[in-house]
Formats: C-alpha cells, structure tokens, sequence
C-alpha cells in the first residue's frame, strides 16, 4: 500500500512541492492537500496584475481542478486543518474530518501583519494577500473614492497603483523615510517615488498611524501628529508573520516561524515544512524563488534522493509597475567593511549601485535600466571577484554593452529565471531533449519567464544559441517562417510579390497558406509595396476587417457609424433611433471616441442596417486610420484658440479609410487643456495662440505612452500635411500590429522627426500615400450595399430542417 | 435508407471564408480550401466554447479566431494541444449543390 502524504496549505510552496514530487515519483504517494480558500492553487504574486487589470483571476490559476483530478490528488478546500494529532498521526479539519498521514507537510504560508490600533477591524480595511481580497478592493473602488495603503514596500505599491487603475485617488502612508527601505537605498527610493508621483500617487512618508476613524466603515485615519486623511478604504500592507499557530500546538519547534533544517525537517519525525511559515537558519521568506528552492529539496528528501541540503536563499526584487523597473537583491545596508559602486544618470534616471565586500558583490540596487540584475545577481550568487571587471562605462555606444547575450556564457546552475527558479541547465535541457523551438513552449515545459517575465529576454538569447535558425516566432514574423518584416519587405520589392500565395512560395514559408498571424500581416505588406498591382485578399483579412464590423463574444456584431469630429445633427440621431429600434438592437452606447455604437447586431442585419443608416463607417474595427476626436474650440468655447473640430473634420476627410500597421488616433484639443487627451494619441494637435503644435506617438492603451512634441506649425494646411506625412511613413516601415509608440521608439524620435522635418521629404510621402490610396479609400458598408452576391455569401446564415429526402 | 439535407450550393461559398448552415440548433461551418475541397465542421470549439466560423483558413487548417487554435478541417482534430476534436460532417455533391449525408448527424 502507498505512504500517504498530507499537505496542509492549498498555496504556492504547497503546491510546487506536489509538483515536484509528482515529477520524481508519481506512484510514490497517495496526496491529500487541505486548503482554506475556495479556490485551487493560484498565483499570488500575479494578484497586483489582476488588481492592475493586466490579467484575470482565471489567468493567474496555474492549478485547476481538473490538475487535481488528473493525479489523483485528495484537495479538501475551504475546510482548514485546526488540528494535529502527532502521538497518532491524524489531521483534523474545521469540518471535523480527520484525515491520517504517513508524512506530514506544513505550508502554511503567512498571515498579513494588521497594526494592532483601534478601528483596524472596520469595513473597508483589508490586507493584499488573496483573491478575496483583491475582489473586495476592486468591489470597494466601484463604490468609493479614496484609499490610502499603509506600506510603501513591494506590495503596498503595486495595491496602490493597481487601486489607482481602478479609478481611486490613493495615497501611499509609509513610516520609513523612503520607499522599499530594505531593498532600495536612499536614492533609488526617491526616484521610485518621483516617477509613481508623475504618475499621480500621493505619499505621506515618514508618517505613523494611530487610529482608524469610523462608525461601521472606515472614513479616516489618524497620525501620530495629530493629523487627520479622509479615506473610503484602507490596505494594509505592512509585511507577512509565518502562519504557524497550527504547528506550535501541534508541539512543532516554532520560533518566528517553524523550525526546520536543512532538509526542511522539523524537530519532529516525518513531519516536514516549506514556504513562508518556516524559518531556516533564523531567517524566514517572503518571496517565491526560496519557498521553490525549498520544495526541490524537499521533494528530494520524500522520494528518497539524495538531496542536496538548503543553504537558504539569496533573494531579489522587482516591481510590477508601468514605468518604475527596478532590481534589488543581497544586502544593500551600507555596513561595516562594505564599498560601493554607484552610477547615477539624471539625464535618463537610471540609476545603478552594486555594493561590494572583499572584492565580491554583496548587493544590487538598479533604477530605471534594469536588464543587468540578472547578471549582477549570478555574479553574487557564484562570489565571481570582480577586479578584473570595468566598473563604470558613461555613455558606451548602443550593442556594446553586455546586456542579456552573455547569459550564454554562464554556468548551467545558474539560476535564469529567480520567480521559479529555473537554471540555465533546465532550459538548455529542455531545448534539446524536449524540442523546445520558442520562448512560449520553454515557458509550458520549464515555466521559466511565467511569472514576472523579465528572463524572456535571456531565454531568447538561449534559444538562438542552441538552434540558430531554429528559433521560431520571436525572431520571425510568425512560426512560418524566421524571415522578419524588413526581411519580407525587401524580399517583396526585390522579387516583385504581388500576391500572398507568391510570398508565401518564394520565400519558403513552411505553411504553404500561412497562419493566422502571418496572412493579414503579408497583405498589409502587399498592399504598402504594391498598392495599385496587389489586390486585397479577403480571405486574408481578419474577421472585424472582413466583415467590416467588430465581432462581439458571442458571435453579435457592433455598428459604428463616421460622425467626423464627432459632430453630429437631429437627422443623423434620429437614423440611429429609428434602426436601433426596428432592429431590437441590445445596446446603443456613445464609444470611447466620440462615436455613437449599436452593439449586438445579427450578422444577417448588417447590410440592411448599414443601408438604412445611410453614414459611412467609423472603421472602429480596422487597423486604420481611426476617428478625430475634437473638442468644441473657439466657435464656443471660452478657452478654445482655434477651430479645432473644423480642422478634426478636415483630417477625417483627408484620411479615413486608410489601412494603417495598428490603429491609428488622432485628437485636436483647442487649448492646452487639452479636453481630447491629445498627449496619448497617435497623431495629437494641441492647439495655441500662435499655431498648432504637433505632438507623436502617444498610446492611452495597455501600456500608456505619452506623445512627444514633433512641431509647432501655423496653419492647418500644414497640420494636414504632417499628418499625411507621418501616416505614409509609418505604413511602409511600421511592423503589422505595430502601434506608432512602440514604431517611434523602434526607429527613434530623432529619426522619425528628421525625415518628418524635411519638407521634400514631406511632400513625396503624401505624393505616395495619394498614390497607394487612390483606388482603395472607399466607404466599404456602400460597396456591400451595392453588392448583392457579396451580401449573400458573406452575411448570410443558411436555415434548414431537418427533412427526409428519399435517396 | 439515406437521409440527406440539403445545405446550400457550392458556387455561394467563397474560397477560404467560412459560411453558416443551420440544422435545428445545430451550427455547421462549410468551407472551400483552396483546392476546392469543401468540408463541413461543427461550429463550435470545445476549448474557446466560441464559433470558429471567422477563422482564417490555412490548407486543410482552419486557425479559430478567439485563441488561434489549429484546426484540421478534415479530421475536426485540434493539433498544437494534441487534444480536443470537432465533429465533421460527411457531405454529398451533387450538380453543384451541397447535402449532408444524414447518418453523419
């Protein structure tokens, strides 16, 4: 009969060291694993991304049920273990199971630390530790206004930021005198906050909170300056203390946490701990590399391999924050004996400082440019002397550096990926023994890059070390082929392409038709070289551009009629009544753009709405040149300077129904103000005095970019002309699905504004841009309209019964 | 006896484009590769739940919209996961028109 392994804590280290069991021996043990949520094992790290909005709660599951199910695995959930009976080996739970064990495993995980003052136990004061949590907070910031986070550490940050997304005013209360105080050092902190303040947060620093003001729910807080701050919620976030109350009564060794040794032994027989609830050599963990580090050794000792005793962790630190990278691991105090080398870029806030004892790395600090942590870090873990290393280069040339390519040259047991701590040895294993081709599959197979994902980078470089050409996806534009745009570009004019199937046969494409990435990708191509021979593949087009409306999840259309500039009048609105209503639309809502949308449309509706409408398409759906979006300007508004819906209007006119590499948005504010956000548009006019002054390359989406100030012009001709300009310039050299954000930074602002400045150069683009658009800018809802056949094949659903038909 | 439903003609699908074809509840994709081969398959993905009707097709491949899944248009077989299968449907020809043979439904 099989030993039976329980496993008390359904959470990371718990989990892990299932897995890492399962893969030495599955057959070894029946499992049973007790958990207190109601859910399987998730990602807790990635809780800020779902609080961010960058992920959901389904995306940061990494075990479901159906894991559970597949090896056999006992998961007794939302029922935790209350008790130990060690004299006879049984775990009771809430509900009054009682379960026996051969082998005990505690992994309890941590409690969040409340401060211990009145009012901590409101409504509306929360920790940042589990799903519940999270969906309490983002309950919290549908209903209310204000939070603030008490904690200015790892957490507490990216709960603030990620409250902040979802709409809240936060302030951040932190006691020390400045940000992640044990794993930043002065400077690094103040950069840190100067950038997450010019992204709006608030910081109260070197503040101490001594009550929590309210009735039921929290309204305020109160300092120990007397001071008062309204707050509709508040998130403490003020560290972790190990859950081993369980273990302590059970009569387990507990001092901060479980004691264990270095096999991860309590003092014991057969009942062993991981995770943040033990304490190994006085030291207990909060981060997720040691809690796995732990769960290999530990798996080693259960299966009876020889294991290699655990040394403890060292540890490191980023931050999921848009726009604050930064890298911390070992000991930054600057103590006895310890020396520094600290370069500091003001121009760029980048900022490095590496501390140094006996000639040996002790600790990193890095600001801003962050891509040599990893580096740094195995040269601290290995105690690499670095005499013989240059320490400081100012302003080197672009590709000197060493950057990520010298991970090729490390040791297999150093570690690449510190979230799951997987070495060189393991990917480079992977990629030979198991086929691995890209940096997705090494990820499915090592899960290397699948938590914070900053090694992507280190496993690319792996992989085109060891398969060269063979490297799929990232270095070609699709696993078709390893060719990349500019590749397929000059091999598009060189041998005369015209079609995709030409394409696809000259230059080798492994799947004779292409894939769903590479298809609309070469039509775009085709169409940018060749606009007047190539013919627009349909079949090519993704569904929205085929259709010429954005499919919804269920399969339902949206219609958004052109309304340029976002003017419209009675008729048109009462058009838009009339359809809606005679075609029971669902939902009728005014768009993100200044546009009216009826969502929900049937698909054998579209060419009779589209008829009835008697408007052209806003083309929401396209990679295309999008809607203007304008403010009212001086015709009626007192600040306005110029007539920046006029101008809005022009611009549409002039441009729509031109294909673009990605989206293409344009806003034209009248004032400084700035009512459209011209600051995070493609193509964004700020209207003044004097003229117009164009800004270049913004972004409001996923990763929110600002527009840099390209020129400031006189007249809407030239306003007209730049745009033009800019628009031609992107599509022969944009990458397909390239917004123009990361297009400028890819080309350089410098670059791109050079050829922009040159008015000769202004002038044969849009000479090319007539050229390319001449026979192809047309309205596409009036030409299914006019094209019955067209309307049958593609919008029609054919209806049968079933009948019986003598054969 | 065959039973066999008529679905549509063949000269009103378009090369590579999907086309809908409703029996009672059931959703049927018809599609024509490039060959000229038309193949039916169940208009539902069992991995996205969603249509795979939109796909964009590829050979005898069809790659579904909402998650790229590849599909194979003669087997129904989802191919990277190596799991999952799509119900095919037999067709008839017959003078340019398209019948499902009624034993496959």
């Amino acid at each position: 009969m099989r030993e039976h392994l329980v496993l008390i804590g359904n959470g990371m280290a718990g989990v892990r060291l299932v897995e890492e069991i399962l893969e030495r021996d599955p057959e070894r043990y029946d499992i049973t694993i007790i958990g207190k949520e109601c859910y399987p094992n998730y990602n807790r790290i990635m809780l800020s991304n779902v609080l961010q909005n960058k992920m959901t709660v389904d995306e940061i599951i990494t075990n479901p049920y159906t894991w559970y199910e597949e090896n056999n695995i006992t998961l007794i959930n939302e029922d935790p273990a209350v008790g130990v009976d060690t004299a006879n080996k049984t775990v009771t739970c809430e509900k009054g199971l009682k379960i026996p064990y051969d082998k005990l495993v505690f992994a309890t995980g941590s409690h969040p630390f409340i401060l211990p003052i009145p009012g901590s136990q409101k409504h509306g004061v929360v920790a940042f530790r589990t799903i519940d949590d999270t969906a309490e907070m983002m309950e919290a910031a549908g209903k209310h206004k204000k939070a603030v986070v008490i904690g200015g550490g790892l957490l507490g940050l990216e709960a603030a930021k990620g409250l902040q997304l979802q709409g809240m005013d936060v302030t951040i209360v932190h006691l020390a005198k400045w940000l992640m105080e044990t794993q930043l050092d002065e400077r690094a902190g103040k950069l840190l906050q100067g950038d997450l303040e010019a992204q709006g947060l608030k910081f109260l620093l070197e503040y101490a909170t001594t009550e929590i003001l309210g009735d039921e729910r929290v309204t305020g807080l109160r300092f120990k300056d007397g001071t008062t701050i309204d707050t509709d919620l508040v998130v403490m976030s003020i560290g972790i203390r190990p859950a081993a109350e369980l273990a302590r009564e059970a009569g387990l060794e507990v001092n901060r946490g479980i004691v264990v040794n270095d096999f991860m032994e309590t003092n014991l027989p057969e009942i062993y701990a991981i995770g943040e609830c033990v304490e190994h050599d006085g030291k207990t963990y909060g981060l997720v590399a040691p809690l796995f580090e732990q769960g290999k050794v530990l798996a080693d000792v259960l299966t009876g391999i020889e294991a290699k005793p655990y040394q403890g962790s060292k540890t490191f630190t980023s931050l999921k924050v848009s726009g604050c990278d930064l890298y911390s691991a070992g000991n930054i105090m600057d103590t006895e004996g310890m020396q520094s080398i600290e370069a500091f870029d003001g121009v760029n806030r980048n900022y490095k400082k590496v501390f140094i004892k006996d000639n040996r790395i002790e600790g990193i600090v890095l600001y801003g440019e962050t891509a040599d942590g990893n580096r740094y870090y195995n040269m601290m873990k290995k105690g690499q002397e670095i005499a013989d290393l240059q320490s400081i280069a100012i302003l080197q040339a672009a590709g000197e550096e060493a950057g990520s390519d010298d991970v090729v040259s490390w040791d297999d047991d150093e570690t690449v990926c510190g979230c799951n701590g997987v070495t060189k040895g393991d990917i480079i294993r992977g990629i030979r023994d198991k086929g691995l081709t890209n940096v997705a599959e090494v990820g499915k197979v090592t899960k290397a890059g699948t938590s914070c994902g900053k090694c992507k980078p280190q496993v690319q470089t792996l992989l085109e070390h060891e398969l060269g050409e063979g490297v799929t996806a990232s270095t070609g534009i699709c696993s078709c082929t390893d060719l990349n745009r500019d590749q397929v570009m000059t091999q598009i004019y060189a041998k005369h392409l015209t079609t995709s199937s030409d394409v696809f046969r000259e230059l080798h494409f492994s799947n004779p038709e292409g894939c769903a990435k590479c298809r609309p990708a070469v039509n775009f191509y085709l169409n940018v070289a060749f606009p007047t021979e190539h013919k627009d593949e349909r079949q090519s087009r993704y569904v929205n551009e085929r259709m010429h409306a954005n499919i919804q999840k269920d399969g339902t259309f949206s219609v958004i009629p052109r309304m340029r500039g976002g003017q419209t009048n009675p008729q048109q609105l009462l058009q838009i009544a009339k359809v809606a209503e005679k075609y029971s639309v669902p939902l009728v809502k005014v768009t993100g753009s200044q546009r009216i949308g009826l969502y929900g449309v049937k698909k054998q509706d579209l060419p009779a709405i589209w008829k009835e409408l008697d408007m052209v398409s806003a083309q929401a759906y396209a990679k295309a040149f999008r809607s203007v979006k304008t403010c009212v300007g001086k015709n009626f508004c007192r600040f306005g300077t110029q007539d920046s819906m006029g101008l809005g209007i022009k611009l549409e006119e002039r441009f729509e129904f031109i294909d673009t590499p990605h989206k293409f948005k344009v806003g034209v504010s009248a004032c400084p103000r700035s009512c459209v956000e011209s600051g995070v548009k493609d193509f964004g006019i700020i209207c003044v005095e004097n003229g117009y002054q164009i800004y270049i390359g913004g972004n409001g989406g996923t990763e929110v970019k600002e527009a840099q100030l390209l020129t400031t012009v006189e007249t809407e001709e030239e306003v007209i002309e730049y745009c033009g300009a800019l628009l031609q310039y992107y599509r022969e050299t944009g990458i397909y699905a390239e917004r123009t954000a990361p297009w400028v930074e890819r080309l350089g602002f410098e670059a791109v504004k050079h050829i922009l400045s040159d008015a000769a150069k202004r002038k044969d683009l849009i000479e090319a841009l007539d050229v390319a658009t001449a026979v192809k800018r047309k309205d596409p809802w009036h030409e299914i309209v006019g094209d019955r056949d067209i309307q049958e094949k593609l919008y029609s659903i054919d209806r049968r019964e079933l009948v019986t038909v003598g054969d | 006896m065959t039973k066999k439903i008529f679905l549509t003609t063949a000269d009103a699908l378009l090369p590579q484009i999907g086309r809908s074809v409703s029996i009672g509840n059931q959703k049927i994709a018809l599609f024509q590769l490039s060959d000229g081969r038309i193949t039916a398959i169940e208009d539902y993905c069992p991995l996205t739940g969603g249509p795979v009707l939109e796909g964009t097709v590829s050979g005898e491949y069809l790659y579904e919209p909402l998650r790229d899944y590849k599909i194979s248009l003669l087997d129904g077989r989802i191919q990277d996961l190596d799991e999952g299968q799509l119900k095919v449907y037999e067709l008839l020809l017959e003078d340019g028109d398209i019948y499902l043979k009624g034993a496959s439904i």
